[in-house]
């Protein structure tokens, strides 16, 4: 297994890992004008707790994200792809059709398409990183 | 909203557990609260029925689609509701008697209300697909109570084998309900009833008319269909007396009944229902006799009633379909209360054999008459519903303008072997000498007699008193036939044919009774034939398909990963060599006009892949493959897709850190193939990649469909205020598909992480293998 601890490694992995995830929310919220969006976004900040988990090993990783466990990430990136579809209904239009809303005070366009990216966003999320959590997990028990 | 009432049923039956920590054992009651508001609903609707014709609720579902969520209450559809609401008060009044303290009640009602609300929007519905989708709900949910008792392995392997039967039913009546949709244009019941064109005439109507066929006789039990019902009588006895008599087996009946007017009574209708039904009420009739379990008697009987009443919508004759009217009325009317007389004497005594019963008059007076009364009713004696039923099937039968004799014949001959059922049944348990039972016998409860006792006085009220029904056989018969009609019933017919051979059917089948003890051992002999009946069939179609799928992993799916990718490849090949080669001529045209570092990143693919296949390191393999990956996001890159080759680089990241994770758990580097193995190999990849080239080639050459990227382009910014039109056709677009990606990603994950959980359990421990027990 990779041995975790080299200086170089921890460090970067210590700053960049905030940048990341911080560079992931910014592809994540532009992506419907701009190159990103949900799936990307997903993929980037599963990539630096991946990098996180190389550097300081997998119960770190788990320290850092408390309470979450990956797999439950995946679930509620579901329920939002769910519950994105919904609100049509409340307006009388077809299943499915995006709802816009504008955020008054900080003039945020909040729209159904946006929630459904959040959801791919955390499902993507959810998935890679549980995969490589639990990759390392099984590692971390061999002799 | 008649549709939210039905909706609130599935949520109804869904809180039962809680209903159940409310009000504990009375939970019975509560619920039979819904039926009976269903029942109330129907009574009201009557009147505006009777003058309209037909009442249609709409509700709009998926309009894009044209799907709606539609009733349609006309006289069929009411008879049916009411049968289905009434009797479902006293099944669920006498499931909270027979079932009392049965720790799985619970889970009985919630398949009991749903199975209800699945077969009341059956009949209700009016859209072809809503019809289709209750149709399968209601063969689930019978599935789930087939096998309500799941630690018997008998109950298992019946509910499994109603479930196969009846869905492989569900899915010819689904090509069929689609084919019907195709030919007449409609995709509601009240539209293709309100067209004019006749289906008949349509070059579709032969096979739309079969598929549909296999769908109402796998459900209504007909002959070669016919053995799974017997068996479902597994189910514990509110099920079979509600399901297996009364409502789910007619659900077929109903479906032939629905479509008559509009397909009925050409060649092909009137010779498959008449033969089909006459057969199947026949071998129903003699092959119940055979048993002793008075649950069987009775499954096979309801066989005999379903054949008959197929026969009947085969004959087709206005007078026939009166008696489609009578016969199911009295029926489902007798049936239901002899299934309920049938639980009690089981629950009491502790046995289903008729013949260790005897002498419970005295000990069970209420049950006795209530049997007696119902059984009258079966055998068609007057002044019940039953007689009434009986005299208008043989005045049907005789007025039949195709196998006129045959019908007949096996008619007379299956309401002599009824009678003698019907006469086993009243009489055999509670006269002659006592026996000795398992449990020593008492009167059954309250519950449990309320059901039986005002559905048989139900048959004797509406015998001595037809005229009550008048309205509803009329309406009835006014949506089988298509046309308006005043039938009504009535006791008295005459003297006449049908009379006559009601009092010689009458003898001989108390005769046949008389000498039931001596006739069985006779019956027995024909046992070794059932070996060849199609119930052997089944078993051994089931049979052959488990070693088939044993024989076919064996050879396609044996776990190892080069013998999957040569079964794809090959496959595909397959597939290729078909469209590009044989079907189409490939077409090639491009021309050369490449930049120069379009040519170094094609050279940089090729050198990767080379590389990749003949290295002996791995980690050289993984790092050409990566650069193989990043070649590709380059190219997506200069091709203008940013998003794509984002995409690309980020997932070739996290693959090549999930490689370096398991690289280090595989075994060391060495060749499995022999020389012949890698030329052959080698041969199978060349030809797959210049097959793909071709393809793409072709593709590009082809202008099949005008590409849709045009609107995509054009729409994205107004439609869906969003520049990025990757990202609007994932969430915006094609937001379901996304979503349906969401759910095989999640999936794939919960499968990756529980396979790795799971290996690392049983790395640790000798429990590794449970092994399943099949009881198939």
């Amino acid at each position: 297994m990779v041995k975790s601890g080299t200086v170089i490694l921890n460090t970067a992995a210590r700053f960049l890992m905030p940048l990341q995830l911080l560079f992931s929310v910014f592809l994540l919220l532009r992506g419907h004008d701009e190159p990103g969006g949900g799936f990307i976004a997903g993929l980037v900040a599963a990539g630096a707790f991946t990098l996180y988990m190389f550097a300081f090993g997998v119960s770190a990783t788990r320290g850092v994200l408390r309470m979450i466990d990956p797999r439950d990430l995946i679930g509620v990136g579901l329920l939002l792809g769910m519950v994105s579809i919904v609100p049509a209904w409340f307006v009388g239009e077809a299943f499915m059709t995006a709802q816009w809303w504008t955020i008054p005070v900080v003039d945020f366009k909040a729209s159904t398409p946006l929630i459904f990216d959040v959801g791919v966003y955390l499902a993507v999320l959810g998935a890679v990183t549980g995969m490589v959590m639990s990759l390392m997990e099984v590692d971390k028990d061999e002799p | 909203m008649i549709q939210l009432t039905v909706i609130a049923g599935f949520i109804l039956a869904a809180s039962v557990p809680l209903l159940h920590r409310w009000f504990g054992e009375r939970t019975s009651l509560m619920l039979a609260f819904y039926p009976a508001l269903l029942a109330i609903w129907l009574f009201e609707q009557m009147p505006a029925v009777l003058a309209q014709g037909n009442l249609l609720f709409e509700w709009q579902w998926v309009p894009s689609l044209g799907i709606s969520l539609a009733f349609m209450l006309d006289g069929l559809a009411l008879l049916f509701g009411l049968l289905i609401s009434v009797i479902g008060v006293f099944v669920l009044i006498y499931a909270g008697g027979y079932l009392r303290n049965h720790t799985d009640l619970p889970r009985f009602h919630i398949a009991l209300i749903a199975f209800m609300v699945s077969m009341f929007g059956l009949v209700l519905a009016d859209d072809l697909l809503t019809l289709f989708i209750f149709w399968e709900l209601t063969s689930i949910t019978s599935y789930l109570l087939i096998g309500f008792n799941h630690d018997d392995l008998e109950a298992r392997k019946s509910a499994r084998q109603g479930l196969f039967v009846t869905v492989a039913g569900g899915l010819a009546l689904m090509a069929g309900l689609v084919l019907l949709g195709v030919a007449s244009g409609h995709w509601s019941l009240s539209e293709i009833r309100a067209d004019d064109t006749d289906l008949r005439e349509h070059a579709l109507y032969t096979p739309l008319l079969i598929c549909l066929l296999i769908g109402a006789f796998t459900k209504s039990a007909q002959f070669p269909f016919h053995f799974w019902l017997p068996n479902a009588m597994a189910a514990p006895t509110p099920v079979s007396a509600y399901l297996h008599s009364a409502t789910m087996v007619k659900a077929g009946i109903y479906l032939l009944a629905r479509l008559h007017p509009e397909l009925g009574g050409t060649t092909l209708w009137v010779t498959v229902l008449s033969v089909v039904g006459g057969l199947t009420m026949f071998t129903g009739a003699f092959l119940a006799i055979r048993f002793t379990n008075v649950k069987k008697l009775l499954a096979y009987s309801t066989v005999m009633a379903l054949g008959a009443l197929t026969m009947l919508l085969g004959i087709g004759t206005p007078a026939a379909m009166v008696a489609f009217v009578a016969f199911l009325m009295a029926h489902s009317l007798y049936k239901g209360s002899l299934f309920m007389v049938a639980g009690a004497l089981d629950h009491s005594t502790g046995t289903k054999d008729v013949t260790a019963m005897g002498g419970l008059r005295s000990l069970m007076p209420v049950t006795s008459v209530i049997a007696f009364f119902a059984a009258l009713s079966l055998a068609g004696v007057p002044p019940l519903l039953g007689f009434i039923g009986k005299e208008l099937m043989f005045e049907a039968a005789l007025g039949a303008n195709a196998f006129q004799l045959l019908l007949v014949l096996l008619a007379f001959a299956s309401a002599i072997l009824t009678i003698a059922v019907a006469a086993i049944i009243a009489l055999r348990p509670f006269y002659g000498p006592r026996l000795i039972t398992p449990r020593v016998p008492h009167e059954a409860p309250l519950s449990m007699l309320l059901g039986p006792g005002i559905l048989a006085s139900l048959s004797l009220l509406l015998g001595i008193f037809p005229s009550v029904a008048s309205e509803l056989t009329a309406a009835t018969v006014t949506s089988l036939t298509g046309q308006s009609s005043d039938a009504y019933l009535s006791l008295w017919h005459g003297f006449n044919l049908a009379l006559l051979m009601s009092i010689i059917s009458l003898a001989l089948g108390f005769l046949v009774f008389k000498r039931w003890d001596h006739l069985r051992p006779r019956l027995a002999l024909v046992a070794p034939l059932m070996r060849y009946g199609p119930e052997a069939g089944y078993e051994a179609l089931m049979e052959n398909i488990a070693r088939f799928s044993v024989w076919q992993t064996k050879v396609l799916q044996n776990g190892y990963m080069r013998n999957y990718i040569l079964v794809m490849l090959l496959t595909l090949i397959g597939l290729l060599v078909n469209s590009i080669l044989v079907r189409h001529s490939p077409l090639i045209s491009f021309s050369l006009d490449v930049r120069f570092y379009e040519v170094m990143v094609v050279g940089a693919l090729a050198m990767g892949a080379l590389f990749a296949t003949l290295t002996r390191s791995r980690l050289g393999a993984v790092v050409s493959v990566g650069i193989m990956g990043l070649s590709i996001a380059l190219t997506f890159i200069f091709f203008s897709a940013p998003d794509l080759g984002i995409t690309q680089l980020l997932v070739e990241t996290l693959t090549v850190m999930l490689l370096v994770l398991v690289l280090f758990r595989l075994p060391r580097f060495t060749s499995f193939s022999t020389t012949l193995e890698r030329v052959r190999d080698g041969l199978i990849a060349g030809t797959t990649g210049a097959l793909i080239c071709l393809l793409i080639l072709t593709a590009w050459s082809i202008d099949q469909f005008a590409p849709i990227s045009g609107y995509m382009i054009e729409n994205s910014a107004p439609l869906a205020y969003g520049r990025n039109i990757v990202n609007v056709i994932l969430v915006d677009y094609r937001a379901l598909d996304t979503l349906g990606e969401m759910f095989v990603l999640a999936l794939a994950a919960i499968g990756v992480i529980a396979m790795l959980k799971f290996d690392h359990k049983s790395s640790q421990g000798p429990q590794a293998e449970r092994k399943e027990p099949y009881d198939g």
